[in-house]
């Protein structure tokens, strides 16, 4: 039993980090960035739904969609005053500037709520699920997290499969200057996927904190970088690939925590990751892409 | 009694153009890359349906030119006036709105995504549907998607390609390729199609298909068409008005007959006659 309760925690922290994994493989998938603040915009969610339930009394579910409001408007000034105007710089300069604004936001969060943890309290107020007389509990957070992400999954599959601006997201993630000379704003397209993958790490760190509930101004590096290695380990770019990256990295971190070691659990955790990619460069499910030359 | 020609008049312009307004006029436009001039003092007139060439030598600027009218590259000089609108400030996007719509020299699909997606992409502007619709497939969605696919898909037949929507367009042979470049293009709803060398690559027998295609494409859609190309027979064969670039500047403007026996243009591509004399 213990090994379906780890199989179980495993793929419940591997959906909040295929949630926040979802945001990175979107942001460089079109914008051809990677998006290092990502991870911050989860902690200033998670800081923003605990505020309005802790001070102002509020329903945790329009806790949650306030802060998927607050973060989907941080994701997208974001991209309007830091990423933007370096469109046409080289990628580096995109990078560290993405460094600059983790730090930033991790600065400002510390100086409006301190370095004291604070408490946050579960969204999710469902007593555990008892099977087998007790030999096995779910809880409920673990079942609210792997349905979010199974929805999410399919919302996005269908949104970029069926709608105009998915159309114009796989468009622009193929190649930028064609889709513009046939009319596609790429503009708006990016900050359209800034404003999904924010709100999606919104998710992720209501979620992430109602299942580990100390929330600090670094709350969200860690899964952050984790998620980015999700993403790189599935396939970067690729919807399915960095959803199946990020199940199994949590499948991984949680066997490991429980079965070799718990401070070494990171270290395995991106041990793996090195040997999938000596293996397979692109990820699990990314494609190879030869330049015809 | 003589027309009046209400633009300059050594622009050649068919005759059921003439009492018109040109679609497209570019007014001394010229590009600098650091100090070198790749193009200089550009001007031309392109009548409501006519086919034009822009040929020239290899580095002769054309390609340069084609991506001053889509303002990939911003003119260091010069207007562009499109349909009577000065297209300075527009984002290519924009211009592509306006009126101007592009192919590639090699082409550039977006390959990962099925043909009928691809002419898709270039109908985004004039389809309107809006994510929540999307999501409910209510009616006005199911009636727009509906409208787009059926555009897309007479698009397709345009060019024999209805058999091959659903297929995914990095894996279509070439010619079919460079044919759904040109549908894409088309589904943009342009007043002028640029086409970057349509014919490379092409045996024979395809080129004298896209010959009667682009005449084709003029009579249907009642467009101009301009075109860059090596394909002289192509070239002399359908293009009303021509162009000549080298080194950047305009050489000579004319008919296929002037532009034929054009002194200067037989000197660039064939060399000095003096020259060649001495040399052999």
């Amino acid at each position: 039993m213990t090994f379906v309760s780890n199989l179980i925690n495993g793929i419940s922290l591997g959906s909040v980090y295929a949630i926040i994994a979802l945001g990175y493989t979107m942001v460089y998938g079109i914008a051809k960035m990677l998006n290092f603040a990502h991870g911050d915009v989860i902690m200033v969610g998670a800081y923003a739904s605990y505020c309005t339930m802790i001070y102002l009394n509020w329903h945790p579910l329009l806790s949650i969609l306030f802060s998927i409001v607050v973060c989907t408007i941080l994701g997208v000034v974001i991209e309007a005053f830091a990423y933007k105007p370096l469109r046409r710089a080289g990628s580096l300069a995109v990078l560290i500037t993405a460094i600059g604004v983790s730090y930033l936001l991790q600065n400002a969060a510390l100086l409006i709520w301190g370095s004291t943890p604070k408490i946050f309290t579960s969204v999710v107020n469902i007593k555990p699920l008892s099977l087998f007389g007790g030999k096995l509990t779910i809880t409920a957070e673990s079942i609210v997290t792997v349905a979010a992400c199974v929805l999410i999954m399919i919302g996005l599959t269908l949104f970029t499969q069926k709608t105009k601006m998915g159309k114009a997201m796989r468009a622009v993630s193929e190649d930028k200057d064609a889709a513009e000379l046939m009319g596609v704003n790429v503009n708006t397209t990016i900050s359209t996927t800034f404003a999904i993958g924010s709100a999606l790490a919104a998710v992720a760190g209501v979620l992430l904190c109602s299942a580990y509930p100390t929330l600090v101004p670094t709350t969200g590096s860690m899964p952050g970088i984790k998620a980015f290695t999700a993403a790189v380990f599935g396939g970067i770019g690729s919807i399915p690939g960095t959803m199946l990256g990020g199940i199994l990295l949590g499948i991984i971190e949680i066997f490991s925590k429980s079965y070799i070691s718990t401070s070494l659990s990171d270290a395995i955790v991106f041990a793996v990751l090195i040997i999938v990619l000596l293996v397979k460069p692109t990820g699990i499910l990314g494609k190879k892409v030869t330049e015809k030359v | 009694m003589d027309r009046m020609v209400p633009y300059p008049s050594n622009s050649i312009v068919p005759e059921r153009d003439v009492d018109k307004r040109p679609v497209l006029e570019t007014h001394h436009l010229g590009i600098d890359f650091g100090g070198l001039t790749a193009v200089d003092d550009f001007s031309i007139t392109v009548g409501r349906s006519e086919i034009a060439g822009l040929i020239g030598p290899n580095g002769a600027g054309k390609t340069t030119v084609f991506n001053l009218l889509t303002n990939v590259y911003q003119p260091t000089r010069g207007d562009i006036i499109l349909d009577g609108v000065s297209t300075s400030r527009k984002t290519t996007a924009q211009i592509n709105k306006m009126g101007i719509a592009r192919t590639f020299q090699n082409i550039r699909l977006f390959a990962n995504m099925s043909v009928m997606d691809n002419v898709k992409i270039g109908m985004h502007n004039s389809i309107n549907q809006n994510l929540l619709s999307a999501f409910t497939h209510g009616f006005g969605y199911r009636r727009s998607e509906k409208a787009s696919r059926d555009e897309a898909m007479e698009l397709l037949e345009f060019f024999n390609m209805e058999d091959v929507a659903g297929a995914e367009a990095g894996a279509l042979p070439y010619g079919a390729q460079r044919r759904l470049e040109i549908a894409r293009a088309l589904a943009t709803h342009p007043k002028i199609i640029l086409l970057d060398e349509p014919a490379a690559g092409m045996n024979p027998s395809e080129t004298a298909e896209l010959m009667e295609n682009i005449r084709r494409i003029r009579d249907n859609f009642n467009i101009a068409v301009m075109l860059i190309e090596h394909d002289m027979n192509l070239v002399m064969n359908i293009c009303e008005g021509i162009c000549v670039l080298d080194h950047g500047k305009v050489i000579a403007k004319g008919s296929p007959d002037e532009i034929k026996s054009d002194a200067k243009v037989i000197e660039a591509y064939l060399g000095k006659k003096k020259e060649a004399d001495n040399n052999a």
